[in-house]
């Protein structure tokens, strides 16, 4: 398969791009839920109309309500809603969630899905449980209680948790807490009794949760997939979740990017346009270069995922990993050639600093994937 | 498909009945690439009978028309035959920078007299090119060049100097670029065609930092060259006085084959590699250095996709005419790190320069030869210059 849309995929780009610039944009959407506090941090009435567009079940088979598309489709959306830092619940809902629920049973899918088909529901993912990302050691555990389980432990960096309708939760219902097998993924409805949140506001104006789960009861048909068997579905989910992360990121790097060139066009100094001297010129040249390779890795990461390529768990974490290495050399770059205004609030350019620090953590830095591209090529 | 299938079982067998065993061992070094041309030697008979297979098959350039001594094949089938090849480990039967490059410029631009003369005679590998480009005075600014060939009505006497010309001292024809109008800077140049045997040619090679000499200085005393080989052949490409653009078309062309886009070796991870190097000679790799390798195999792998997508982009028109210039600039600036790292790994064991155990000092040769990567073919910051102008259309760039 060539590395580019084919026709439907570029016309499916052409689409999302018009789309989500026009709605999407950062004064529609970011800074008016950010300066009104809005406890979401994202706009419902988007949500709503990304189902109209039929993005929000993009991923999800055309036998269960949805487009039955993949993860290119999804990361051409991704893309865009990357380059205008569009909140949304897109990436933990349509992408991490709705990869979990294609391992439910059919009474789940029916219970979960026409709400995000329809954009009338909101899914989070509950994985970390420090400050960085470690999903080989799940401490949360889920104890066998009658015909349920008892779910109890602490999760953080929940995006969207106290606005979901549902989190899916990776927990441990056999083993010690290193230990591969042994864990169980469930799909808990936001109204469990003994599930408490701790809502945050992060840097770039999204929200999070610190959430406790203290003997939540939860029935048996909560489980996604098997029981003690849910490291299958949880490693299928952040395959799926770190390759849009890269997408989203490309949008980042690509809209501090061309933000910045424009700016290099529009500011005159020393009587000279700024992007007449040569020392900005080969920084934005080198920064053209790595956002050009960091697009290409993450395009190869979605189209082996879609393929089913054995080699796509390797070319997603490289594409996390470039893409958040370049993501983070657009938004510096950016910020340093905007001089002063870069650093005030008015100007966009910081936003995009402040997404790209948030979008790097989630799902494993670059640091956490440059690592795992050295033990999955075996040193 | 199907075709494709078809082919490629038929190629993987013409490969099993015509390719030697000796022909599929990897390249140890300089003898045992083949470069043809009127003064070259088999190393042995293997390498020998492997050139003639491909000749009579087409198969030294097969993406090149059959009149011209090429195969005819598709870009598909090109790539099959690439990836066969591969799968046996077979050598290149033949190579050259009239393979590399003249032939792309003549099948561009070349007359059809001069396709049917010179393609043939590369094909064939019966004469060895060399490229003059580089002077003393122009390296980066090759436009300013100032060798001049006087006209004398049926030929020109060329004066000058060239530098940097990869192995003239082995070639019998050079393609040359030559000022024909001192008043014109961009249309006063021609792209010539003459043998290296003329009265009045002397190279002499250059001692590199790796201990090699694989380039030259070559000398012009008043050559004569002749304006036409013939019928329909004349002794320049293109037009007189618009050398420059076959030269651009050329440099596009080089800088996409340096930059190592088509993949194999050059753009694959190292780390593990590294890992078993490090073990073999009895250390293990330090945290620090095992982190570095990572971040290189992040990049390294990132920019093998970026690879197939320019080739893929290519094909159908969608590159970025000046996207040849990232490429460049992206990839031998990762051979370069790539060359840094294994020098690391290696630790005093790569310093050696003559031992048996490096085969003659290969680790620090190979790294010293990199630092060139950079350079030839248009520097680095020729590159991010072009970019600046071309791509990000920055002012005054």
């Amino acid at each position: 398969m060539p590395l580019y849309h084919n026709d439907d995929q570029a016309m499916l780009a052409d689409t999302a791009r018009g789309f989500i610039a026009e709605e999407g944009n950062i004064a529609k959407q970011l800074r008016h839920w950010r300066d009104r506090n809005c406890k979401d941090g994202f706009g419902h009435g988007l949500w709503k109309q990304m189902a109209e567009m039929g993005f929000t079940g993009m991923l999800v088979e055309e036998a269960d309500g949805g487009l039955g598309m993949g993860h290119v489709e999804a990361g051409i959306v991704l893309e865009e809603i990357g380059r205008n830092l569009t909140p949304s619940p897109f990436l933990t809902s349509a992408v991490l969630a709705a990869t979990a629920l294609k391992h439910g049973s059919e009474d789940m899918k029916g219970r979960y899905l026409p709400g995000l088909i329809a954009g009338d529901s909101v899914f989070a993912v509950a994985i970390d449980e420090t400050a960085k990302h470690r999903p080989s050691r799940i401490t949360t555990r889920a104890e066998k209680s009658g015909n349920g389980f008892k779910l109890s432990g602490a999760k953080s960096f929940v995006i969207h948790g106290g606005s979901a309708d549902m989190i899916v939760v990776a927990a441990r219902t056999s083993g010690s807490d290193e230990d591969a097998d042994g864990i169980t993924l469930f799909a808990v409805p936001k109204d469990a009794s003994g599930m408490s949140h701790d809502v945050v506001r992060l840097v770039d104006s999204s929200m999070a949760t610190h959430t406790k789960f203290d003997a939540v009861e939860l029935d048996g048909d909560a489980v996604i997939g098997e029981i003690d068997g849910g490291r299958a579905v949880l490693d299928a989910m952040l395959l799926a979740g770190r390759v849009g992360a890269a997408a989203e990121g490309v949008g980042v790097a690509r809209g501090a990017m061309d933000m910045t060139v424009d700016y290099l066009k529009q500011r005159k100094q020393f009587g000279k346009l700024i992007g007449e001297f040569q020392a900005l010129q080969h920084r934005a040249s080198h920064l053209y270069s790595e956002v050009e390779i960091a697009r290409a890795a993450t395009i190869k990461a979605q189209q082996l995922l879609d393929g089913g390529s054995a080699h796509a768990d390797l070319m997603a974490s490289v594409a996390k990993a470039k893409v958040a290495k370049t993501a983070r050399l657009a938004v510096q770059e950016g910020v340093q050639m905007h001089g002063g205004i870069g650093m005030t609030d008015e100007y966009d350019i910081g936003l995009y600093m402040k997404r790209d620090r948030a979008l790097a953590e989630f799902l494993g830095d670059a640091y956490f994937h440059a690592n795992r591209v050295a033990t999955l090529s075996g040193y | 498909m199907a075709d494709l299938d078809t082919f490629r079982s038929e190629t993987r067998a013409w490969l099993e009945a015509n390719c030697p065993a000796e022909m599929r061992e990897p390249v140890r070094d300089e003898s045992d690439i083949y470069w043809g041309g009127r003064r070259a030697t088999f190393k042995n008979d293997a390498q020998k009978a492997w050139l003639e297979a491909c000749v009579a098959k087409g198969y030294t350039v097969p993406a090149w028309p059959k009149a011209y001594g090429g195969a005819g094949l598709s870009p598909a089938e090109a790539k099959v035959l690439r990836e066969e090849m591969g799968r046996i480990g077979a050598r290149p039967p033949l190579s050259s920078f009239g393979i590399w490059m003249l032939g792309p410029a003549l099948l561009h631009f070349g007359t059809e007299g001069q396709k049917q003369r010179f393609l043939n005679e590369i094909a064939r590998g019966e004469i060895r090119w060399c490229q003059g480009y580089s002077e003393p005075g122009s390296g980066s600014d090759l436009v300013s060049l100032q060798t001049f060939g006087e006209d004398k009505g049926d030929h020109w006497v060329v004066n000058g100097q060239k530098v940097w010309t990869s192995y003239a001292d082995h070639a019998d024809w050079i393609f040359c670029l030559v000022r024909t109008d001192k008043a014109d800077k961009y249309q006063g140049i021609t792209f010539m065609l003459f043998d290296m045997a003329s009265e009045g040619v002397a190279t002499k090679p250059i001692l590199l930092i790796s201990g090699n000499s694989p380039f030259c200085e070559t000398f012009f005393d008043n050559v004569a060259v002749p304006k036409s080989y013939g019928e329909d052949c004349p002794a320049y490409v293109g037009q007189i006085n618009r050398g420059w653009d076959v030269a651009k078309y050329l440099l596009g062309h080089e800088r996409e084959m340096i930059s190592g886009a088509d993949g194999g070796d050059r753009t694959a991870g190292i780390g593990a590699a590294m890992k078993r190097h490090s073990a073999k000679l009895g250390d293990e790799l330090d945290p620090v250095l095992r982190a570095e390798l990572a971040m290189f195999d992040v990049d390294a792998l990132a920019y093998t996709a970026m690879g197939e997508k320019f080739l893929d982009e290519i094909k159908v028109g969608k590159a970025h005419p000046a996207q040849p210039n990232m490429m460049k600039y992206a990839g031998t600036e990762l051979n370069k790190r790539r060359h840094e790292l294994m020098m690391a790994v290696g630790g005093s064991r790569s310093l050696e320069w003559d031992s048996e155990e490096t085969e003659g000092g290969k680790p620090s040769r190979s790294w010293l030869r990199t630092k060139a990567n950079s350079i030839e073919g248009g520097t680095s910051e020729v590159m991010l210059n072009v970019i600046a102008k071309r791509i990000l259309d920055l002012p005054g760039a």
